[in-house]
C-alpha cells in the first residue's frame, strides 16, 4: 500500500536544543497511525513541524511529493489537515462559519460543494447540526472537540492530523470521539493519531509508534506495541491498575 | 485641520464677538458638520480597527490614502499627471523583483505570470489610461473610479514591501514600521504634489432647506456614500468567505492558517480594504476642505481616537466614536476654536483610563 505521509529523518531545534530526533514515521492510505508517548516527548512539535508551523530539517514527503519549501497553506490545498490540541476554533463565529471555514482552501480553487460537504459533517457529528447557529465558543469540550474535527473534515482531507483529541474530555466523551476517529477510516481518510490516552489509541489504530524524549523508542502493529511488555509497564499499566481498582 | 473654516465662517456672521451665544440653527450647523467630519472619521476608524485586528498593524499611514485619494483627483482635474503614478509603478516594479526572486529560488516558477500580471501589467495599464484618457475630461464618476485605481493597489504593495516580511513581529516593532511608512508616504505626498492645497469640484451644487438649516449637496454625498460602504463593508464581513476569512484572521490566527487562510493574503486584503476606504474619503471630502500634502495625518489621527474608544476591536463602537469625536471638534470650534484639537485629543485619556479601568484581558480560546 502506498504511502500518503513518509517522514524520514526529521529534526526539529528550539534555539539550540534539539527537540525531535532523527524521526521516521509512514502513514499508509487509509490506515490510522498513532503516536503514544509521555509529556514532552515532542508529539505536538512534531505535528507542527509536519504541518509547516515551524521549521525542520529532514524530509518529509507528502502524497508521493518531498515538500521543499514546506508552507501550511499549500499543504492544506494538498489535502493535509490538522487539529491541534487547542482546537483553535473560532470563537465569536457560528459553528456553521467554522465549518465553512474549513473549506476555504477548495473554495479558492473553485470547489463549490460546502453545503453536500456539511452534510456528511452533521451525518457523523449530529450534534453539530443542533448548534449550527450557535457560537463556537459557547460549546461544551466535546462539541468542541467534534466542531474541530469536522471543520477539519470540510476540507476533505487525505490526512488528518489528530493531536490529543481526548484531551480535556470526560471519558464518555473520549469514547465517542474515539468511536467516531475509527469510523473515519472507513471513508478512506488516513489518520495520524497523537494521544497519550495510549489505551485508546493502540484500540483504533492499525500501527504505532512510541516517542520518548524525541526519538522513537518503539514501533509496530498497534496489537503487537499493546503486548510489548516495555509499553503495558509504562503506558498501559498503570490504567490497568485503575481498571480493577 | 481646514475643512471646519466654512463652518467658522459661517459661525462669525452668525454670532458676533465677543459674546457667543449658542442658538438652534448654530446648533444644527455645528451638528451638520460634525456628523459629516464624523463619517469620514468612521470609515477611517473601520479601517484602522480591520487592519489592526487582521495584522495587529496599527496603520499610521491611514491618512495619507485620504490625502492620496483626493489629490490624485484633483490632479486629474487641474490637468496634470498626479504623482502617485509613479510610485505605483515604481512599488509595483520593487514587488515584483522581491516576489520573483523568492519564487525562482523556491522552485514556485509557476507564480511568475501571477506576480508580473498584478505588480506590473496592471500598473502599466492604469497608467496608460491616465496619460492617454485626460481624465480631467472625463465624467466625474470616471474621474473617481481612476484615482482609486492609482491609489488603492499602494495598500497591498506597502503591505508586501513593508509589513509581510515582518508578520510575526511585536506590535511595538509594526508600529514603529508604520510610523516610518508614514513619514514616507508624507515627504512623498509633498514632493508629488507641492505644498499647496487643492479642492476638487463638487459631486453636485445641490442645496437643500431643511427648516432653517441649508444642507449642501457634498454633505448628502458625504453622509450617503459613508452609509453605503460601511453597509458593504459589513455585508463582506458577514456574508462572503473571504470577509469571514478576515474575521476568522483577527480572532485566531494559528486556526486560520490551518485552514488555509494564509497571512499574507489576510494582511493584503485588509490593506487594500484600508487603502479603499482611505482613498475614498479622500475623494468624498476634498469637495469641502482644501486637502494638502499632510492633511490626512490629522484626519486619521481623529478616526484613531474613534476606533480607540472602542479598543480597536468593535467595528459599531469605533464608528460611533468617530461621530462623537466629529461632534465634539466641531462644537469646540464654536466655543473654544483655538482649543479644537486640544479638546478632541483630551478626549482620549479619560477613554484610557476607562477602558484601563473596565477592560478585563480576554484570554486565548480555551
Amino acid at each position: 500500500m502506498s504511502n500518503i505521509l513518509d517522514i524520514r529523518d526529521l529534526c526539529v531545534s528550539y534555539g539550540k536544543v534539539e527537540a525531535l530526533h532523527h524521526i521516521n514515521l509512514k502513514v499508509a492510505a487509509g490506515r490510522i497511525v498513532t503516536v503514544i508517548g509521555p509529556n514532552g516527548a515532542g508529539k505536538t512539535t512534531m505535528l507542527s513541524a509536519v504541518m509547516g508551523l515551524l521549521p525542520s530539517k529532514g524530509e518529509i514527503e507528502f502524497m508521493g511529493e518531498v515538500q521543499r519549501a514546506i508552507e501550511v497553506e499549500h499543504l492544506v490545498a494538498m489535502g493535509m489537515t490538522l487539529v491541534p490540541e487547542k482546537r483553535e476554533l473560532f470563537g465569536e463565529m457560528s459553528v456553521e462559519d467554522n465549518l465553512l471555514l474549513g473549506a476555504f482552501q477548495r473554495y479558492r480553487s473553485g470547489e463549490r460543494d460546502q453545503a453536500q460537504t456539511m452534510e456528511e459533517v452533521f451525518r457523523t457529528f449530529p450534534r453539530l447540526r443542533e448548534r449550527r447557529v450557535q457560537l463556537a465558543g459557547t460549546l461544551s469540550g466535546g462539541e468542541r472537540q467534534m466542531l474541530a474535527v469536522g471543520r477539519a473534515l470540510m476540507a476533505r482531507p487525505r490526512l488528518l492530523m489528530l493531536d490529543e483529541p481526548s484531551l480535556g474530555l470526560a471519558p464518555l466523551i473520549v469514547r465517542e470521539i474515539f468511536h467516531i476517529i475509527a469510523d473515519l477510516k472507513k471513508t478512506g481518510v488516513a489518520i495520524l493519531l497523537v494521544e497519550q490516552n495510549a489505551r485508546a489509541a493502540l484500540q483504533i489504530a492499525d500501527y504505532g509508534y512510541v516517542l520518548e524524549t524525541g526519538s522513537i523508542a518503539l514501533e509496530g502493529d498497534s496489537r503487537q506495541l499493546a503486548d510489548d511488555p516495555r509499553v503495558v509497564e509504562t503506558y498501559l499499566g498503570l490504567g490497568g491498575r485503575q481498571k480493577t481498582a | 485641520m481646514t475643512y471646519n473654516h466654512r463652518a467658522r465662517r459661517a459661525l462669525y456672521f452668525c454670532a458676533p464677538e465677543p459674546t457667543k451665544t449658542m442658538d438652534l440653527q448654530i446648533a444644527l450647523l455645528l451638528g451638520q458638520d460634525g456628523i459629516v467630519n464624523g463619517a469620514i472619521y468612521a470609515l477611517l476608524a473601520l479601517a484602522l480597527v480591520l487592519v489592526f485586528a487582521v495584522t495587529r498593524v496599527i496603520f499610521i499611514p491611514q491618512g495619507e490614502f485620504v490625502a492620496y485619494g483626493a489629490l490624485t483627483l484633483a490632479a486629474f482635474q487641474a490637468g496634470k499627471v498626479p504623482g502617485t503614478i509613479w510610485l505605483l509603478l515604481g512599488a509595483g516594479v520593487l514587488v515584483a523583483l522581491i516576489d520573483a526572486t523568492i519564487a525562482v529560488r523556491g522552485g514556485g516558477l509557476r507564480r511568475l505570470p501571477r506576480i508580473a500580471l498584478v505588480n506590473l501589467v496592471l500598473p502599466g495599464i492604469i497608467a496608460g489610461l491616465v496619460f492617454w484618457l485626460e481624465p480631467g475630461k472625463l465624467p466625474m464618476l470616471a474621474q473617481i473610479i481612476l484615482a482609486l485605481a492609482v491609489v488603492v493597489p499602494l495598500g497591498p504593495m506597502i503591505y508586501r514591501l513593508a509589513f509581510q516580511p515582518l508578520a510575526e513581529a511585536t506590535v511595538l516593532v509594526l508600529l514603529i514600521v508604520s510610523v516610518a511608512v508614514h513619514l514616507a508616504l508624507v515627504g512623498l505626498g509633498l514632493l508629488f504634489f507641492g505644498a499647496e492645497g487643492s479642492r476638487t469640484t463638487a459631486f453636485s451644487e445641490a442645496s437643500f432647506q431643511l427648516g432653517t438649516l441649508t444642507v449642501n449637496g457634498q454633505t448628502l454625498w458625504v453622509l450617503g456614500a459613508s452609509a453605503v460602504l460601511i453597509v458593504a463593508l459589513a455585508l463582506f464581513f458577514g456574508r462572503t468567505l473571504y470577509g469571514k476569512a478576515l474575521r476568522a484572521t483577527a480572532i485566531n490566527r494559528v486556526g486560520a492558517r490551518l485552514m488555509g487562510i494564509s497571512t499574507t493574503m489576510a494582511g493584503k486584503l485588509s490593506f487594500t480594504l484600508a487603502a479603499l476606504i482611505g482613498a475614498f474619503s479622500g475623494i468624498l471630502i476634498a469637495p469641502i476642505t482644501t486637502i494638502y500634502y499632510d492633511t490626512g495625518f490629522l484626519i486619521g489621527l481623529k478616526g484613531f481616537v474613534g476606533a480607540i474608544i472602542a479598543g480597536l476591536v468593535s467595528y459599531p463602537l469605533a464608528a460611533a466614536g468617530a461621530i462623537l469625536v466629529g461632534l465634539l471638534e466641531s462644537f469646540s470650534s464654536f466655543w473654544a476654536s483655538a482649543y479644537k484639537e486640544v479638546i478632541v485629543f483630551t478626549l482620549i485619556i479619560p477613554v484610557l483610563v476607562w477602558r484601563s479601568l473596565t477592560a478585563h484581558h480576554v484570554e486565548e480560546e480555551e
